[in-house]
């Protein structure tokens, strides 16, 4: 087991830098390649007065006129171990993990990702709670007592999520609950305001998800209720309610672990269209304020960090697969 | 649906309101013994019975104070499905006394399973308005106590405690995410006040009475790492755990090679006489049964065609399917020339049973009873010897018909 962990960390580390290659062609090779030079990529970084000068300035400190792989290389150097850039007067000493330094807002991508983060777990983990609890519980009933009016009546709903987008949902349940304010509290400041200001976009965001999740556990439910180990357990005289929980509901209940620790780790990469929505200051709106910004070095953060909670997130599923699932855990 | 539906009245005549209603209300419900088994008299057979009892074997069975371990009296179970109604048990009777051992023969579909299931009473129920699940009707008697009528939870209190079955293929019907020991003891547990340490041991305890090595190790391990056999014998400690007094094992053997088949069925022999237990065996093989049961009735198309000791039934088969059956059983002895002679068409669909004998039209004897088989449904019958046939054909006709042309041929 724990050879296998390692294993696949140093395989995460691999595809992180394989990420690091592609993203970083997108963004600094890309624009070479359809025609912008080193003073026009610059360009987009100095403002107004465009003399010269300045230009190469910026040219020089981001290092633009350097070969492509040189570039990449300082840019994968300083993730490990930090950077200094100079713009001729003074020296901005960016420390490791440097995932560059934006020269839009004059701030270092890190510790702005960092501050950023918070908000985008907040948002997932509660989110995530939320969509995880509602959507089994009325999968099960639903599955339990198929064909009920409690069926058709979550089936309808989760239909309803599924279709209904996050930017319809949230300002509705805005405009349903009237003057409740959605911001962001830090929660070690105040864990209750915390939860009662991000309530609503957690249920926005919770809605089309627990609605997915409700359609895989009853699937998953009455796939496995038709099993023969649920009869077994029957024959034995088990009760009806452990029969559901213990033995039907143990095994439906793997593939949606699998498949919400994916979609936890793409949360955390920041729900972009919740953050616009409710203007939450996380990694989606950092990401889309970046894109709009032209600011490359921002961009590219906030893409490898989306990746990196990704890549994790497989991992942690896999593991989590051969801890529920004994036969997994064998091979 | 099918107007062929209709052509079941004449079974339905000889049986007050047996096909149609299906109510299980009071009324249509004998009144439960007062008194179950008075005096339990020892009865080595169900067909040492006075023998005019048998002809109105079918319906009501009436055996006064020496009531049976288990009667069953004209169970149906109809499973209604958009297609019509599929009638995978249509009126069939038996018992078994304990220490008995009763095996249930037919092909694929002909009601095995279901009848074993029902026993237990695992059909879904239909819902509140009547739909889905099945539809039950007849009765079951297990030691005095009715079950077709029994609440759910008392149900639940009798299953895998006094009686308990073994499925066949253990591989699906044992859950993958929880060891062989938790599932046994599980079994114990759900009917006995002990701490689960406890259960454990008596889990052991099983497993090293089905000869499975090394218990106390292999009691922690996941059912997928046990072979075929070893999960059967897993399979057979779970139901014996409590010691059940009636143990039905469906095709208990199917999925297991010659050699372990062998040994397991030594093990249900040794080990329902250790308890003495009722025993149902369900298979389609004939050879298993051949080495366990007393009884044996033979199932088609949710019928009992044939039924009567062992003995008898392999010896003197009188229903033309028990022939076509032991026809197509591969036997050792059997000189490579012949061939085997295996029963032509394929096993009826359950929703538009052919009239008549539900057998004619695989029959190479149907025209001997000029056109009775089609149009009449034949009842059980006691030929005369303790043994039940549901055949048109005259006993003695049938008689000559096996010696002439069946006989050699097996």
């Amino acid at each position: 087991m724990l050879t296998y962990l390692v294993r696949r960390l140093l395989a995460a580390v691999g595809l992180l830098l394989v990420i690091t290659l592609i993203t970083f062609w997108i963004f600094f090779v890309l624009p070479r390649w359809a025609g912008q030079t080193p003073q026009s990529m610059a360009a987009g970084y100095v403002g107004r007065q465009q003399n010269p000068a300045a230009l190469q300035a910026v040219i020089d400190r981001f290092g633009f006129d350097k070969p492509l792989f040189v570039q990449y290389f300082d840019y994968v150097a300083g993730i490990v171990g930090g950077r200094t850039y100079s713009d001729g007067v003074s020296l901005i000493h960016c420390s490791a993990p440097c995932f560059g330094y934006s020269f839009k807002n004059y701030e270092q991508v890190w510790p702005t990702l960092l501050n950023r983060a918070p908000v985008t777990i907040s948002i997932a983990v509660g989110a995530g709670v939320l969509w995880l609890v509602f959507g089994v519980l009325s999968g099960v009933i639903s599955a339990v007592r198929k064909g009920s009016i409690a069926d058709r009546a979550s089936m309808g709903i989760a239909l309803a999520g599924v279709a209904l987008p996050v930017y319809f949902i949230g300002p509705l349940l805005e405009a349903m609950t009237g003057q409740w304010s959605t911001k962001y509290v830090p929660f070690l400041s105040n864990p209750l305001q915390w939860a009662q200001h991000l309530l609503i976009p957690w249920i926005a965001l919770a809605f089309g998800y627990a609605a997915l999740y409700a359609r895989m556990t009853r699937a998953g439910m009455l796939d496995a209720l038709n099993e023969d180990f649920v009869r077994t357990a029957r024959a034995k005289g088990v009760r009806e309610r452990k029969v559901l929980y213990k033995h039907a509901l143990r095994s439906a209940l793997t593939p949606i672990i699998t498949i919400f620790g994916m979609d936890l780790g793409t949360v955390l990469g920041g729900a972009v269209l919740l953050e616009v929505t409710f203007s939450l200051p996380g990694l989606g709106l950092l990401a889309v304020n970046s894109i709009e910004q032209d600011d490359f070095p921002v961009m590219m953060g906030v893409t490898l960090i989306a990746a990196f909670f990704i890549v994790i997130a497989n991992i942690v599923v896999d593991v989590l697969y051969a801890v529920v699932d004994p036969r997994v855990r064998q091979s | 649906m099918s107007g062929r539906h209709g052509k079941s009245a004449p079974a339905a005549e000889s049986d007050p309101g047996g096909a149609e209603g299906f109510s299980r209300g009071p009324g249509r419900r004998r009144a439960p013994d007062p008194e179950p088994a008075a005096e339990p008299a020892i009865v080595n057979s169900p067909f040492e019975y006075e023998l005019n009892q048998f002809p109105e074997f079918t319906p009501g069975w009436d055996v006064g104070e020496a009531r049976p371990f288990l009667e069953v009296r004209d169970l149906r179970v109809h499973f209604p499905t958009e297609d019509g109604v599929v009638k995978a048990v249509d009126g069939i009777s038996f018992r078994v006394e304990r220490g008995k051992t009763l095996g249930i023969v037919g092909e694929s579909g002909s009601g095995k399973s279901v009848t074993s299931l029902s026993l237990l009473g695992l059909h879904k129920r239909p819902d509140k308005r009547g739909r889905g699940g099945a539809r039950i009707s007849g009765e079951i008697w297990l030691d005095g106590e009715e079950l077709t009528t029994a609440a759910p939870e008392r149900l639940e209190e009798l299953r895998g405690d006094k009686l308990a079955m073994i499925f066949q293929d253990p591989l699906s019907a044992m859950h993958p995410y929880y060891t062989v020991g938790e599932q046994i003891a599980e079994a114990y547990l759900v009917h006995h006040r002990v701490s689960k340490a406890e259960a454990r041991k008596r889990a052991i305890e099983m497993l090293d009475r089905v000869g499975i090595p090394q218990p106390d190790a292999r009691v922690d391990d996941y059912p997928h790492k046990f072979s075929g056999g070893m999960r059967q014998r897993a399979m057979i400690a779970m139901s014996l755990i409590c010691n059940p007094q009636l143990l039905i094992a469906d095709e208990p053997t199917t999925a297991l090679d010659v050699t372990v088949q062998a040994q397991i069925l030594d093990l249900m022999r040794d080990l329902q006489r250790e308890f003495n237990s009722a025993l149902i065996i369900i298979t389609h093989d004939l050879g298993v049964v051949a080495e366990l049961a007393d009884d044996i009735m033979v199932m088609y198309a949710g019928k009992a065609v044939e039924y009567g000791p062992a003995k008898t039934v392999f010896t003197e088969p009188e229903h033309p399917y028990t022939w076509g059956l032991l026809g197509s059983m591969p036997r050792l002895d059997r000189a490579v020339q012949d061939r085997l002679l295996p029963i032509p068409g394929s096993p009826p669909s359950l929703i538009n049973v052919p009239s008549g004998c539900a057998f004619h039209p695989r029959c190479r004897f149907a025209e001997l009873a000029a056109g009775r088989c089609r149009d009449e449904i034949p009842q059980l019958a006691d030929n005369g010897r303790k043994h039940l046939v549901a055949c048109h054909v005259r006993p003695d006709r049938r008689r000559d018909l096996f010696a002439e042309y069946i006989a050699p041929h097996l």
